[in-house]
This record gives structure tokens, sequence and C-alpha cells, in this order.
């Protein structure tokens, strides 16, 4: 049973991160994902001293907050400053990571926080947190109600969305130009992309959700010409990953997180060779069809 | 005469450099008008400011007399084909609809009549053949009518286009120009950013000359004068004019024949 509720609570965050990775991918924001899942560090921090307790609830709206300010500060680098994209990520979330340990060492007697659980959530655990009624029924992990929800919201965020989020992330100056306004849409998704990482990171840890946002839509993106397709194969690839790496991590007796990780890596590969295979291919037909 | 543009003072700068430098001119409706200078001239940034897309320093635009807020479904804007990345998962169809988007549609679906209007585009600039290939597939020349059918598909009475000549082939070269004279004909207004000099004077009615300041606009008669455009080009005219008379004397052909 733990294996079933560890592979299904892997695979719904996987299919959430990996839809919203596309977009990423697709705006060369990748690393997006790997800058909030440290910067929202101090969002944290602040959460638990505001709040006093280590309930899961404020520690994610102070994470889900700090999360978006990170994209708006990344964001303000770029466009006022004038900076390159990866420059101003870095940039930003070095520095609220940085205020995030300062905190934490500045106020260590008050806070029980370990920085290692916070930020690196351990898949292995899913099942032992189990969400009980006040009626004593058992309704399972916690994680997996929870990531489902999640996964519900982005995705209707990406059907309903869908032409905004096309439009946008392929040609923003047409977008402005027809007086769409692409700032909601840039916020819009940088917020979902804010929201799934604090809450994923919290289960499976921050290593897993980077690899998740970038890895399968990357491989998808190989393979494929069509926006939709993309999205529904880096999905399959995601839970692909995470069936995978369970049982890898099972069968040497390792770190799951790990594993899954790497079994996406491999998918990736995989997806590559198929894509220079094809090239390749078309290059030959190419010249054949023009010496004939 | 009719207005279809109006700059007013239009001053436009970059960190504190201005790239525009009080432009007030105005184009007349129907009409093809060609807004040439040398690199670096502002024509982009004009064209953006025109658009909204760029903040102007002082000064406004008008479209047909009023603000741009008031008449966007009537303008359509094609930008630079080097813009956007075209290894982007999309079809040729996929990018012509976006033409359809509109602020109030935006979370409606693609209805049957918008897909009508986008195949008929296609096939004004003869490309309805190509409407499934993917977008990476595409030559430079493809590419470019591809924006022009997204641009069509808008159905607009102005349409402003940003240096659509660059890198084609001759038969997308011809295509555009037969588009535009048909477009002429149906009464509606076209400004096209340009930079070569030698084909400006076939291609346009109109001629906006610039170079950070407005140096003349007017018919294109007016506007192609040797001081004129010793104005706008410089000293980068001075060498052109040299290298021109020197291929005169000696018997080269200046253009390549088709």
């Amino acid at each position: 049973m733990d294996a079933f509720w560890i592979i299904l609570s892997s695979s719904l965050i996987a299919v959430t991160c990996s839809l919203l990775g596309c977009y990423l991918v697709l705006r060369k924001m990748a690393m997006i994902g790997d800058a909030i899942s440290h910067a929202v560090l101090p969002g944290i921090v602040i959460a638990y001293l505001i709040s006093g307790s280590r309930e899961a609830l404020p520690m994610l709206i102070g994470a889900a907050i700090i999360g978006v300010f990170t994209t708006v500060l990344i964001e303000l680098f770029y466009k006022k400053a004038k900076l390159q994209i990866d420059a101003s990520i870095g940039i930003t979330f070095t520095w609220l990571f940085a205020i995030g340990i300062i905190l934490i060492s500045l106020f260590a007697g008050q806070v029980d926080l370990d920085q290692d659980c916070v930020l690196y959530g351990e898949i292995a655990y899913v099942p032992l947190d189990l969400w009980i009624t006040d009626a004593g029924v058992n309704m399972g992990p916690r994680t997996v109600w929870i990531s489902a929800s999640l996964l519900i919201l982005i995705l209707s965020f990406i059907i309903i969305g869908y032409k905004g989020l096309f439009l946008t992330t392929f040609n923003e100056e047409f977008a402005k130009a027809l007086g769409i306004a692409v700032g909601f849409w840039h916020y819009s998704l940088m917020s979902a992309v804010s929201l799934t990482t604090v809450i994923s990171f919290e289960s499976v840890g921050a290593i897993l959700v980077v690899a998740f946002l970038i890895v399968p839509a990357s491989a998808a993106y190989l393979i494929t010409h069509k926006l939709k397709e993309m999205l529904i194969l880096s999905a399959i690839f995601s839970v692909l990953s995470s069936i995978g790496g369970y049982y890898l991590a099972a069968y040497i007796n390792g770190s799951i997180a790990g594993a899954i990780a790497s079994v996406a890596g491999i998918l990736f590969l995989f997806c590559w060779l198929i894509s220079m295979y094809r090239k390749r291919n078309n290059t030959s037909r190419l010249i054949l069809n023009s010496t004939s | 005469m009719e207005v279809a543009l109006e700059t007013h003072n239009l001053t436009v700068s970059y960190n504190r450099r201005p790239v525009l430098w009080n432009i007030d001119f105005k184009i007349p409706v129907g009409q093809i008008t060609g807004i040439i200078g040398p690199n670096g001239s502002g024509k982009t940034t004009l064209l953006k400011a025109i658009m909204g897309l760029v903040k102007p320093s002082s000064g406004y635009c008008k479209l047909f007399d009023q603000d741009l807020k008031q008449v966007r479904e009537r303008i359509s804007y094609v930008p630079q084909r080097e813009s956007v990345d075209w290894d982007f998962p999309a079809s040729v169809m996929d990018i012509v609809l976006m033409g359809r988007y509109k602020s109030s549609n935006l979370f409606k679906r693609i209805n049957q009549s918008d897909r009508d209007i986008a195949v008929e585009a296609l096939e004004k600039v003869n490309m309805l053949e190509f409407s499934n290939r993917q977008i990476s597939q595409l030559s430079g020349g493809q590419q470019q009518r591809v924006f022009i059918a997204r641009s069509l598909a808008q159905g607009a009475d102005l349409y402003i286009m940003d240096e659509p000549f660059v890198g084609v082939d001759a038969a997308t070269e011809e295509a555009i120009l037969n588009l535009l004279t048909e477009m002429k004909n149906q009464g509606k207004t076209v400004i096209v950013v340009h930079h070569d000099l030698q084909t400006a004077k076939d291609y346009f009615d109109w001629i906006v000359l610039l170079n950070t300041r407005l140096v003349a606009v007017g018919p294109k008669d007016d506007i192609f004068r040797e001081d004129l455009l010793q104005e706008a080009y410089g000293g980068k005219l001075n060498v052109l004019s040299k290298v021109g008379d020197l291929i005169k004397e000696k018997g080269f052909s200046v253009r390549e024949r088709k």
C-alpha cells in the first residue's frame, strides 16, 4: 500500500509540475522553479515567527507570497535594470535565500526549523502523514489529497487560459498590440508556479520539484512540435518517471527522490536520441530529394 | 485629407537617450506608406510607440483621430519576423488563428468562422497547403507570409508592418507586394518600415523619411530628392552614391535580375 501512495502522490505532483514546466521551458524561464524553491525560505521563517506555530497553512501562505515576490523581483531586474534573465534569477534567489538563513540563525533559539527539513521534503514519508477526520476515518495520506486538488486547480487554469498562455508565450508583443493584459498572464503563471513549487517541495523535496518542472517538459519538447502534444507527453513522462523511479529505488534500496529524478533524466536522454535519429533521417531524405 | 495616423511631438528615449525626437506627421488613409531611414534611426521604435509597446517621453499618436484603445480592433501589427522563436511547438494554422484572438474572446473557444477567416488569409498569401506544417519547418519567406496571414485574419483597416521584406525570397516579395496593392484597392491603409532605399520608390506611395528626427514626409516624388536623402542618410549615402556612380560608369547592373 505504501508503494501505491508514494507513486500516486509523486505522479500527481509530477504531472502538475510538468504541465507548468512546458510553459516555463517555452518562455525560457526553466530555472524559475529552482529560484522559488530556495527563495521562499524567508517567507517560511517569517510566517513561523508571526504565527508561532509549525502549522502547514501559515507557512504555505508565507512561502507562496514570497514565491510570487521572487518572480516580481526577477521581472524587475530583467525589464527595468536590463539584466539578463538568468542573472536576475541568480541574484534574486540567492539574496532571498541568504536572508532566510540569517533569519534562522538570528532566531535560532526560538525557531525550531531545520533547513534540511524545510528544503528537502522526503517522499518516503508520504504514507506516514495521514489525514484522519474528526470521526476517526482514515482518508489516506494528506499529500495525496493536497496534490490532487492542486492538480485540478492547475489543470483548469491551463485549460481555461489555454489561448492566453499560448499567445503570450509565443509572441508577447503581438499580444500587447491586441490589447491583451500580458502582465496578468505572466503573473498568473508565476503564481501558479509559486504555489505548485511550495506545495510540492514540502512533500517531495526541492530537487525533485525542479526536475519535474524542467525535465519531462524538455524531453517532450524534443520529440513533438505541437503544444498540446507536448503537454500530454510531458505528463506521461512524469508519471513514468515516478513509477520507474520508485521501483528502481526499491530495487537498489536507495533514495526514492533521487531514483525518480534519475529515471526522468534517462527518459530525457531517450527522447534526445529519438530526435537526433529523426533529424538525421530528415536530412538524408532532403539530400536524396535534392539529388533525385 | 483623411488621416490614418498622426503623431504629435512624439519623443521616445531609451535610458535617457532619445531614439525619436519631436516627431510630427500625418499619414493619409488608403495609401501605402514607407517609413525609411538608416539603421538605428528609430523606425521600429516609432512603430512600437504607435502600437503602445513603448511609452513616449512626450507627445502622442492618434489613429483615425482616436486613441489606440478605442480603435485597437481596426489596427493590425506585424512584428519583425526575428522577434519570435520559430522553434515554438505550433502549426501554421495555430499562428494564423492568433489573428482572431481579442481580449474579449480570450476565454472562448475558436469557432468555425474564425477558422474560415484563417483559411482565407492563408489562401491570400499562398500558404494554404502549409496550414498543418510546423512553423519550425518554414523558410524565412514562408514565416513572413504566415505573419502577414495572421495580420490579414484580424480584418483590420490599418496594417503596420515591421521590415516585412527582410530576408525573404523573390516569390514572397512579389506576394507581399501584390497583397499591398490589393489592400490599397480595398481602401485599407498600410504602413511599412523599410530600410532599402533602392526599392522604396517602387513599393510605396508615401514616404516618411526618418533619422531620429523627422526629415521629411509626403508623396514619394516630393521626398526622393538628393538633399533630403542626404540629410537622412548623411555620410552613408555619400559612400553609396559614389559606389552607384562607379557602377553606372562601368555598366554593372545595380540589382540582380530575378
